[in-house]
This record gives structure tokens, C-alpha cells and sequence, in this order.
């Protein structure tokens, strides 16, 4: 069976600074695969880089998404595919309703895709029965996206906007970052939903809280651009007990 | 390449075959000799069998910009311009005064199909449906110096709705014509207004009847075809007391390597509790990638709330143009009159603006609001320029600006020049101004989620530019949006 995805040896590194040196991770259809490390680990380099973000240099390695080489997709070709990033920290788009900019991206990928554009009808049921099974306002649609929205509903968005585009990997980069336990509960419980056997997830994250709720398979320690560490959940409880600082000292 | 950075490079090439309406039309016209002397302003008034005192307001006009010199305080740049070597009338051959449609040139009735005008008396809206019932658009139709076709003038008719070109309503309405030509935009206003005032050759005439609200939207569509001719057109639209109307005016012209002059005058007179409502889509030949060619638009636009309560509202689109030099403006004289100026002002490649509005407070509480959004691509140069001023008499007067310039690409300006002045210490007026470049992490948010980097910078765009749009009449709101994101492209193809 081909992995969803493959990381072979990925060394990348920006503006001359080497952030990832040589790291190694597979993830298989139906897999969450948490990954935790100190600041500056390169936890979300590794985010940008599997998405395409511009400025980061790939200096080595290679990734396969469903045998694929990764590198060879332009970053749109890569979301049409299936790669999905939700954003530590959402970006804000003044005057664009977020139904507005939903329908932009779900028919930007069909149309890459080949596939017929979605009337705005039916987009709008569709996002409704969405919002409503992740307990989103309607009314959030409505508004420009993430314009003054709380950090909840920010993350919230973006649970809304993987679970409308379907992709094939998720990366969630910090999810946790900037919420409140009840805020967490409420975005756990919606990626908890779009947990499925075609579906691989990536979970980064810095405290063991986050996968309290939503459990991963598989819990990995990135420490200076490397998987140094790969175990079950438990894991991150014992990280959360004994911290990083053997990782780091290790990676010194 | 860094997206922000892929944009810029893919503006530098912009093309000319992005611009779609660079095609000439093949016919056969009728022209004065070129250059401009007292003989061809003669030329033009005989053409259109104007009356005496016509010829002698516009050899007054003349005279007097012999003695005038061409403004340069605006942030542009042009070589100098030749008035002796453009031509100042062309009229395709055929006899301009028609019976019906069917009498036009079928070539001109084909540039209009092409450009998607609906000179043919249709219903313009496919596939909207209104629940007060069809909504249609007249349109006056002028080429280079002459109109060709003006439809539902029936209908209008039967409103009371006067809607013709000028240089007929000189002939059937001279005292209307004469009572307010010229009295919001004097002959001696500036030097392009007066070179206009000397040399127009057509335009259109609307005057809506008191308490009459114009039944469709009136439109006038502006066509330059012919090489080295100057478009001088006339606007003037009298909205008399109680009445409404809503004015949409369209411009385009094919490519040239030459410069071509389009210095246009708009005259509004809104009465006591009328109002007026202008929108522009202007889309004139911006010149090519390297700067060659383009319409050098040098246009004076204002509105005068003549009465009590009225209301004029200016919105524009301006995407076209080499240079655009374009101020439109409210005189707010009448008590508790208010004017409002919408801008949509974008600028790509070599293209120069130099754009904005005056709010001139004369009568008590009176109010104005000026929004404006401007748009800086490639190595442009787009600046805001804007006057509000509270006479002593305008008690309560209230202005409230907001000035936002977006940058795309670190080669363009962005300029606001707001000139504030009150005589009145019970005026308030609110100026609000930001600048900000199209950031590279929103871009790359959208091509995240599956749009391209034009899709991305379309969307971020009209999301800047939403306040504005909404303003515009909603077929026209549409069009306006994709002509946006086309002006942006310099890339798609």
C-alpha cells in the first residue's frame, strides 16, 4: 500500500538558516500523527513546507503524497489535491464574506480538479449542514473572513473549511494556540469528525492538552529540524511530565 | 518566487492584447483639418447648425484659452501635447441624423455588439429578474465626435424624460441648453474645460421634468475610433425640482501607439429635493507594457445641488487611461444638500492617476462623503487628491473621507493629498487615510486553499473594493468587478 505521505531526509532551511535536517515521517491513510517539540524545532516549518509557502529553500530529501512528489505540485495544485493546512493564525480578508471566499476555494479546486463548479445554492446548503454539525453561527458566513473574529472562531473556520474541502492530509499547525479549554473542546470535537479511514492528520503541537482531545495514533518529538523520538500516546503524557530539554540537549 | 513578487513580474509584462477593446473599427469619416484655430471652431458650429449665440460661447471659450496655460500641479507626467496636431472633428460618413436604429452603420452597431452595449432596444438584463419589473437602459451612443444612436427615446418621451445628444438639444431645446450650459463648469473653469467648451462636438442632454423619476437608467457609451482625434464630449443633466435619475457612462477606445486627448465636460443641476446619481465605468486604452499609447483623459466633472435637499452621488471605476486627470465634484448650495464620492481608482503598468473630488460647503447642514479606494500595480502612480472646504455661511456642515490605497508590488506609489479647509466653526469634517501592500501571507492563505495567485489577488481586491461596488447599479456592480480583476491580471494567458 502506497503512504499517504512520505518524508524522506527533508532538509530545508530560510533566508540561509537550516530549519528541518533530515527528517523522516510517514503517515498512512487514517493515521493522526501528532508532533511536538520545543519552540524552534521547526514544527512549522515543516507546516509551510509540505503547503508550498514561499521562501523556504528545500536543500534536500524528498516527499511523496500518495507516491507523488510533492515538490513537483505548485501550492494550489497541491490544496486541489488534498493537501490542507489549518493556520496557527488565520488570515484576515477585509470585504470577502466568509461564504464568499469558501466558494472561491471549493471551486478553485474542483476546476483544477476538473470537475464541475458548485452553484451557490448548493454550496450554501452544503455549508449550512456543515456549520451546523461543527456548531458554527450561520451568521459567521456572512462576515468578512476572520475580520475580528475571537481566536475560537477563527480555528473554528478553519475546522469548517477542511471539513467543506475535504482533503486528503490535514496539517494542523498549533490549533491550540489562543484558546480557551472551552474554545479547544469545540474545534476537538469538529476535527474528531472529519477523522476518517481516507484521512491522514498531522497535529502539531506544543502541549499535550490539545491531545487529550483529539488522540493521535502515533506521537512524534521534533527537536532541531529532526524526528527524534517516536512513540504512542503516551508519549505526550510523559513529555508534558519530563519537557524538552533532553531533546534539545540531545540536538546540541 | 515569492507570490508577491511572481505578481509583480507577471504585471510587467502586461500586454496589449489583454486589452479587449483595442480593436478599430474600419469606416469611412468625415474630419475638420487638423489643428484648432477660430475657423475650426466655426467648422464644428456649422456642422451642427448651432445657433448664433452658440458659435460665440464657444469663440469666447477659444479666445480665452489662447491665454490660458495647461495645468501641471497634478502628479503626472507627459510629453507635451501638440493642440495643432490633432483633429477635433471626425463623424463617420454617414448623415448623423437618423430615423431609426436601422439607419446606423451596421460596422458602428457592430462595434457596440462588440463592446456589449445593447444599442439595439433590449432588455439588458439576462437572466435577472427584478420584482418591480424589467429594468432596461437607455443608451446614447457617441462616436469619436458625433452620436449615432440614442434608444427608448419613446418611452422617455412619454416620461417627459428629455434625453438626446447635446448638439439635437441645442437645435430643439436651445433655451434649456442655453439656461444651464456652461453654469456649473464655466468656460473659464480650466484650461482643459475651456478647450472643451470650445471644441465639443456632441455629448448627451438629460432633463428630468419636476417630480418625475426617470424610469430606466440612462446611459451613454464613448467610443474614440479615429487616429489623432481629440474626444471632446459635453454632459449635461438637469435633475429638476423632485426628481431622479440615474446617469451610466462607459468608455473605450482601440489601441494607438499615439497618445489620444479626451477632455470631456460633465455639467449636473440637481433642484430643490432631486437627485442625481452618476456612476462611471471608464476603460480607456491604458497604453501598452512599456508605456507606449494609452488616452490622456483630462476631465472635468461636477455637480451642482443647486436646490434645497438634493443630493448628487458620483461613483466611479477607473481602471483605463494612460493619465487620468479627474476631479468630480459637488457644489453642496442648497440647505441640507449632500454629495457623495465613490472611487474605485486602479492603476497598472505606466498608467498615471491623479484622481479625487472637491466638496464645496456652501449652504447649512449641508453633508458629504467621500470614499475612495484606490489601486497601485506594476510602476504606477495612483494619487487621491481631494478637496473639502465649509464656506462661512455653512453651518453644520459635515464631511466624512476615508482614503485606502492598496500596493501591489513594491515598484507603484500610492499618494493622498486632502486639502481641508473650514470657515465655519460648527463644520466637522473626518479624514481617515490608510495605505497598505497586498500582503504575502493572505496571498499565500487563498493559493492554500486551491485559488491562483491572480484568483487570490482578484478576490483581496474586490474585498478592498466592496464599500465602493456596492454603490454601483447592480449589473453594472458585476461588470465593474470583472473588469477589476482583468486590469489586475497582466498575467492570465
Amino acid at each position: 500500500m502506497t503512504a499517504l505521505l512520505e518524508i524522506r531526509d527533508l532538509r530545508a532551511e530560510i533566508g540561509g538558516r537550516k530549519i528541518l535536517n533530515g527528517l523522516d515521517l510517514t503517515v498512512n491513510k487514517g493515521e493522526i500523527h501528532a508532533i511536538m517539540g520545543p519552540n524552534g524545532a521547526g514544527k512549522s516549518t515543516l507546516s509551510y513546507v509540505l503547503a508550498g509557502k514561499p521562501g523556504y529553500e528545500i536543500t534536500g530529501g524528498q516527499v511523496l503524497f500518495n507516491g507523488e512528489d510533492l515538490f513537483e505540485m505548485s501550492p494550489d495544485e497541491r490544496a486541489a489535491k488534498g493537501v490542507f493546512l489549518a493556520f496557527q493564525y488565520p488570515l484576515e480578508i477585509p470585504g470577502v464574506a466568509t461564504l464568499t471566499f469558501l466558494r472561491a476555494a471549493l471551486n478553485a479546486q474542483r476546476k483544477k480538479r476538473g470537475e464541475e463548479e458548485l452553484s451557490s445554492p448548493d454550496l450554501l446548503k452544503r455549508v449550512r449542514e456543515l456549520a451546523k454539525k461543527l456548531g458554527i453561527d450561520p451568521e459567521m458566513l456572512r462576515r468578512p473572513l476572520n475580520v475580528g473574529f475571537s481566536g475560537g472562531e477563527k480555528k473554528r473556520n478553519e475546522t469548517l473549511q477542511m471539513a467543506l474541502l475535504e482533503p486528503r492530509l490535514c496539517v494542523l499547525d498549533e490549533t491550540d494556540s489562543g484558546l480557551d479549554i472551552d474554545a479547544l473542546k469545540v474545534v476537538a470535537n469538529g476535527v474528531n469528525q472529519l477523522r476518517s479511514a481516507e484521512r491522514g492528520m498531522i497535529v502539531i503541537t506544543h502541549y499535550q492538552r490539545l491531545l487529550d482531545y483529539i488522540v493521535p495514533d502515533v506521537v512524534h518529538v521534533l527537536a532541531a529540524g529532526r524526528i527524534v523520538e517516536t512513540g504512542g500516546k503516551d508519549l505526550a503524557l510523559q513529555l508534558e511530565a519530563t519537557g524538552y530539554a533532553q531533546y534539545q540537549n540531545e540536538a546540541a | 518566487m515569492a507570490a508577491v513578487q511572481e505578481t509583480v513580474e507577471q504585471v510587467r509584462r502586461i500586454d496589449v492584447e489583454q486589452y479587449k477593446y483595442g480593436f478599430v473599427t474600419d469606416i469611412e469619416s468625415e474630419k475638420a483639418p487638423k489643428g484648432l484655430s477660430e475657423d475650426i471652431v466655426r467648422f464644428i458650429s456649422a456642422k451642427k447648425n448651432e445657433p448664433a449665440w452658440m458659435l460665440d460661447w464657444r469663440l469666447d471659450a477659444y479666445r480665452r484659452w489662447l491665454t490660458m496655460r495647461e495645468p501641471e500641479w497634478a502628479r503626472v507626467s507627459y510629453p507635451k501635447i501638440d493642440y495643432q496636431d490633432l483633429y477635433y472633428y471626425s463623424a463617420p460618413k454617414k448623415k448623423p441624423e437618423l430615423a431609426s436604429l436601422d439607419e446606423v452603420d451596421p460596422e458602428i452597431l457592430k462595434t457596440y455588439e462588440k463592446l456589449g452595449i445593447p444599442l439595439r432596444e433590449q432588455e439588458l438584463l439576462a437572466g435577472v429578474v427584478r420584482p418591480e419589473g424589467e429594468r432596461r437602459i437607455a443608451v446614447d451612443a457617441v462616436f469619436d465626435s458625433v452620436s449615432v444612436a440614442t434608444t427608448f427615446q419613446k418611452e422617455l418621451q412619454e416620461a417627459g424624460v428629455i434625453f438626446m445628444p447635446i448638439s439635437e438639444a441645442l437645435r430643439e431645446y436651445p433655451d434649456l441648453v442655453r439656461k444651464y450650459l456652461g453654469s456649473v463648469v464655466p468656460t473659464s473653469d480650466n484650461y482643459f474645460a475651456t478647450l472643451n467648451s470650445a471644441v465639443f462636438s456632441d455629448g448627451s442632454f438629460v432633463y428630468v421634468p419636476p417630480g418625475v423619476r426617470c424610469p430606466m437608467e440612462l446611459s451613454t457609451y464613448f467610443r474614440i475610433n479615429e487616429r489623432n482625434t481629440g474626444q471632446f464630449e459635453r454632459t449635461l443633466i438637469i435633475a429638476d425640482k423632485g426628481s431622479y435619475v440615474s446617469y451610466l457612462e462607459g468608455c473605450t477606445a482601440p489601441q494607438r501607439d499615439e497618445n489620444q486627448l479626451h477632455a470631456a465636460v460633465v455639467e449636473l443641476v440637481a433642484m430643490d429635493d432631486a437627485e442625481i446619481k452618476y456612476s462611471t465605468v471608464q476603460n480607456w486604452y491604458p497604453g501598452n507594457a512599456d508605456g507606449v499609447g494609452g488616452i490622456y483623459n483630462f476631465v472635468t466633472k461636477r455637480g451642482d445641488c443647486r436646490g434645497d435637499n438634493s443630493k448628487i452621488s458620483w461613483t466611479q471605476v477607473e481602471t483605463g487611461s494612460a493619465i487620468t486627470w479627474k476631479y468630480p465634484s459637488c457644489i453642496l448650495r442648497g440647505d441640507n444638500s449632500s454629495g457623495e464620492f465613490y472611487s474605485i481608482a486602479i492603476s497598472n503598468g505606466h498608467q498615471q492617476v491623479d484622481s479625487g473630488t472637491k466638496m464645496i460647503h456652501l449652504g447649512k447642514n449641508t453633508s458629504s462623503r467621500i470614499i475612495s479606494k484606490g489601486i497601485a500595480a506594476g510602476v504606477s502612480q495612483n494619487t487621491y487628491r481631494g478637496q473639502v472646504t465649509a464656506h462661512r455661511k455653512a453651518a453644520g456642515a459635515r464631511n466624512f473621507t476615508a482614503c485606502d490605497s492598496l500596493l501591489i508590488g513594491d515598484m507603484c506609489g500610492a499618494h493622498t493629498v486632502p486639502y481641508i479647509e473650514a470657515r465655519n466653526p460648527t463644520a466637522v469634517f473626518e479624514h481617515e487615510a490608510t495605505t497598505s501592500k497586498i500582503s504575502e501571507d493572505v496571498l499565500f492563505y487563498c493559493i492554500q486553499r486551491g485559488l491562483s495567485q491572480e484568483e487570490a489577488v482578484g478576490l483581496v481586491v474586490n474585498g478592498f473594493v466592496k464599500d465602493v461596488l456596492q454603490q454601483l447599479p447592480m449589473e453594472f456592480a458585476v461588470e465593474a468587478q470583472k473588469l477589476i480583476s482583468i486590469s489586475l491580471e497582466g498575467s492570465v494567458g
